[in-house]
């Protein structure tokens, strides 16, 4: 029995759930405010990768973990603007123009961390600092998992509530709707439907980006090949499942990283040998039931995914 | 003169796609340069490692193989409108499947043991494909991240069954792999001193047939029409839901196809790493093809060229294959968006155009 409680410690379950669900919810953020809009970012995958390996290559070269944060914030920009000049200007097929981006980050990644990083002698950037808010850290249970860890998470607690007050309380946040809702009917009303979408994809790209942070610089100080290993579209998952709405994307976020560390536990609480793979297949299975399941329920913008063309 | 209509197919069918190319490779070289390497170097040691004598040039074959059937696969489902990403994991679930029976069977002569156990492995590339196809059908889950999820559950399946006493693990082994596939159901060799195999005839093949299936039978033509307009479809009788299941099968059979050739032809047996990537590059491939089944050759030997090729790169100079992921994401651009290709060519200005790749109008869940 008290092997059964030190495995399932609520207090450090708790806080690894919300430590892992990080990328997953800057994510499933960065897709809600572009899909909002009515743009698929299926590149958040892409986006992601290169702002670990660019967070982290500035973080090496600098010494300065923070201008890493900044410098994967600013690629994830600059990988989600080609998506927009690709999918918004150039008409290309949404889900093309990511799988593309999705391609070329692998291809980006694995030629400069070669020519620059791989043979680096010197030690890393580390990672960033484990702060805690003196007496609120010390509330019993609650005070651990929500006051004490590192910056992109907090960042990502922050952000839940700004993406949520843009989207559903600003008049940004009604255009949005309305572009990914039905563009000709904004663009009728006066909205600059290009604009606005533009916008749009190029905030998700710095969420992703800071999302792809957590990679490099929150949790292992390091870069490795194809180390989102395909968070980005998980968290399209919590974003459908949470319905795209912040708080929903966050719920689901943590669902997902909860079948993560449960699964991982099980073998020690339940002394069942369950073969490592199974476990590590509970995240990708539960994704396709959540997509399946939650698709007929959860609606859509009525645009997303679909070019649109200035009459 | 050149007739018009000869110009216009001229235009869209090879100096659009020959231009793109050339683009993807420019962003390469200023990829090489920004990496501090020479791209003059590099690209010559690229074509050296593609080309430059007659094993070379069989390798790369050899590499066109996988490409061709992997690439028909994602055609197929994009002329269905559907955006099989899912390739890489039907690869894997087929040549498990394909070596399975390519093992358990025993001294049969070769034309009953192939046939066998590559339709077993288009078998599971199959099934495992269609449950995304199912899923879609009934739940309207989009195929993009049901396929991309069922990647790493495949990788996984296969990494448990490889690994695991009594189920596919070869008897004393020191690296985890499954036994040999029986002698008689290897593919023979068609080019003596190199590994070219029979695989490239049953490939070539592959490219008439698909084209028949998707031009000239009933089945092709649900397929088309559900890709078209699922609505309209739908009204005409046809049932969309059957159809997008059946496509998205038969797109993994040609991957499984594709895994259990190359198994059969190259690996003789299965490993627990996953590292070919072969399945990630056909989207690339049938992009470039604009999911013509014909266009899937010449743009799968461009993809064996550059993947035997760049091995041989990253051997000689600075340069990690990886670039090739650069050059393959940059000529699937210019392909997706002739308009940058017209606006670069400074040719006639043509009104802008929405370039159909995977013939969707409107994505909608299936009722």
């Amino acid at each position: 029995m008290n092997a059964f409680l030190s495995q399932l410690d609520p207090v450090s379950l708790l806080s690894l759930m919300l430590i892992t669900a990080t990328p997953l919810t800057l994510a499933a953020l960065g897709g809600m405010m572009c899909e909002r809009s009515g743009v698929v970012n299926i590149a958040l995958e892409g986006i992601m990768l290169t702002g670990a390996f660019i967070g982290y290559g500035v973080a090496f070269f600098t010494h300065n973990l923070w201008l890493g944060v900044l410098a994967a914030v600013v690629s994830g920009m600059i990988i989600a603007s080609l998506h927009a000049v690709l999918s918004i200007s150039f008409l290309v097929d949404q889900i093309v123009s990511g799988t593309v981006i999705n391609i070329m980050a692998v291809g980006i990644t694995g030629v400069f961390y070669r020519v620059y990083l791989e043979q680096a002698t010197t030690a890393g950037p580390g990672t960033l600092p484990h702060w805690q808010i003196p007496l609120l850290s010390s509330i019993p249970a609650l005070g651990p998992v929500l006051f004490k860890g590192q910056f992109v998470t907090w960042a990502m607690l922050i952000l839940i509530a700004v993406v949520h007050f843009v989207l559903f309380h600003t008049v940004w946040g009604m255009r949005t709707r309305a572009c990914g809702e039905n563009p000709r009917a904004a663009e009728a009303a006066g909205i600059n439907v290009y604009f606005v979408r533009y916008v749009n994809v190029v905030v998700s790209g710095a969420l992703g980006g800071l999302g792809g942070a957590y990679f490099s610089l929150q949790q292992i100080g390091n870069f490795l090949a194809n180390m989102t290993g395909g968070r980005g579209f998980i968290a399209l998952a919590a974003m459908i499942f949470g319905k795209w709405t912040p708080l929903g994307a966050f719920a689901a976020s943590l669902l997902f990283s909860g079948s993560d560390q449960v699964g991982s536990r099980m073998q020690g609480v339940f002394h069942v040998q369950v073969p490592l793979q199974f476990l590590g297949m509970l995240p990708y299975v539960l994704t396709i039931v959540v997509v399946a399941g939650a698709m007929g329920r959860a609606i859509a913008p009525a645009a997303v995914g679909r070019p649109y063309r200035k009459s | 003169m050149i007739p018009r209509r000869w110009r216009r197919w001229l235009l869209s069918g090879v100096v659009v796609p020959v231009a793109s190319v050339a683009c993807g490779f420019l962003v390469g070289a200023v990829a090489i340069l920004a990496a501090g390497a020479d791209p003059n170097q590099a690209y010559t040691a690229l074509l050296q490692g593609a080309f430059t004598n007659r094993n070379a040039f069989a390798e790369t074959l050899v590499s066109t193989v996988p490409y061709v059937l992997l690439g028909l696969g994602v055609a197929l489902g994009f002329r269905a409108g559907l955006f099989n990403i899912g390739a890489e994991g039907q690869f894997y679930i087929g040549s498990l499947t394909g070596v399975f029976a390519g093992y358990s069977i025993h001294g049969l002569p070769g034309v009953v043991e192939i046939p066998i156990a590559v339709l077993a492995g288009m078998a599971g590339g199959f099934l495992w494909a269609s449950i995304a196809g199912a899923l879609k059908a009934r739940f309207g889950a989009h195929e993009v991240i049901t396929t991309i999820m069922l990647n790493y559950v495949s990788f996984l399946v296969a990494s448990y069954l490889v690994d695991t006493k009594g189920l596919m693990l070869a008897p004393n082994v020191s690296t985890p792999k499954t036994p040999e596939v029986d002698a008689g159901a290897m593919l023979p060799i068609i080019f003596p001193g190199s590994r070219l195999h029979l695989g490239l005839v049953l490939a070539l093949l592959a490219v008439p047939a698909v084209w028949f299936l998707i031009e000239r039978t009933t089945i092709g033509f649900r397929l088309r029409a559900v890709g078209f307009n699922q609505g309209t479809a739908r009204a005409s009788g046809i049932s969309v839901g059957r159809t997008i299941v059946l496509t998205m099968g038969l797109s993994g059979a040609l991957a499984g196809a594709a895994g259990i050739v190359q198994v059969l032809g190259v690996g003789h047996h299965m490993t627990d790493t996953v590292a070919a990537g072969y399945g990630f590059d056909a989207i690339a491939v049938a992009l470039l093809a604009r999911s013509n089944p014909w266009a899937v050759l010449p743009a799968a030997f461009l993809f064996g060229a550059l993947h035997n090729g760049a091995s041989f790169m990253q051997l000689e100079t600075q340069v990690s294959a990886d670039l090739i992921s650069i050059v393959q994401a940059s000529v699937i651009i210019f392909v997706a968006a002739p308009a940058i290709v017209r606006w670069m060519l400074r040719l006639r200005e043509a009104p802008m155009e929405t370039v159909h790749i995977t013939q969707r109008e409107v994505e909608t869940p299936v009722a």
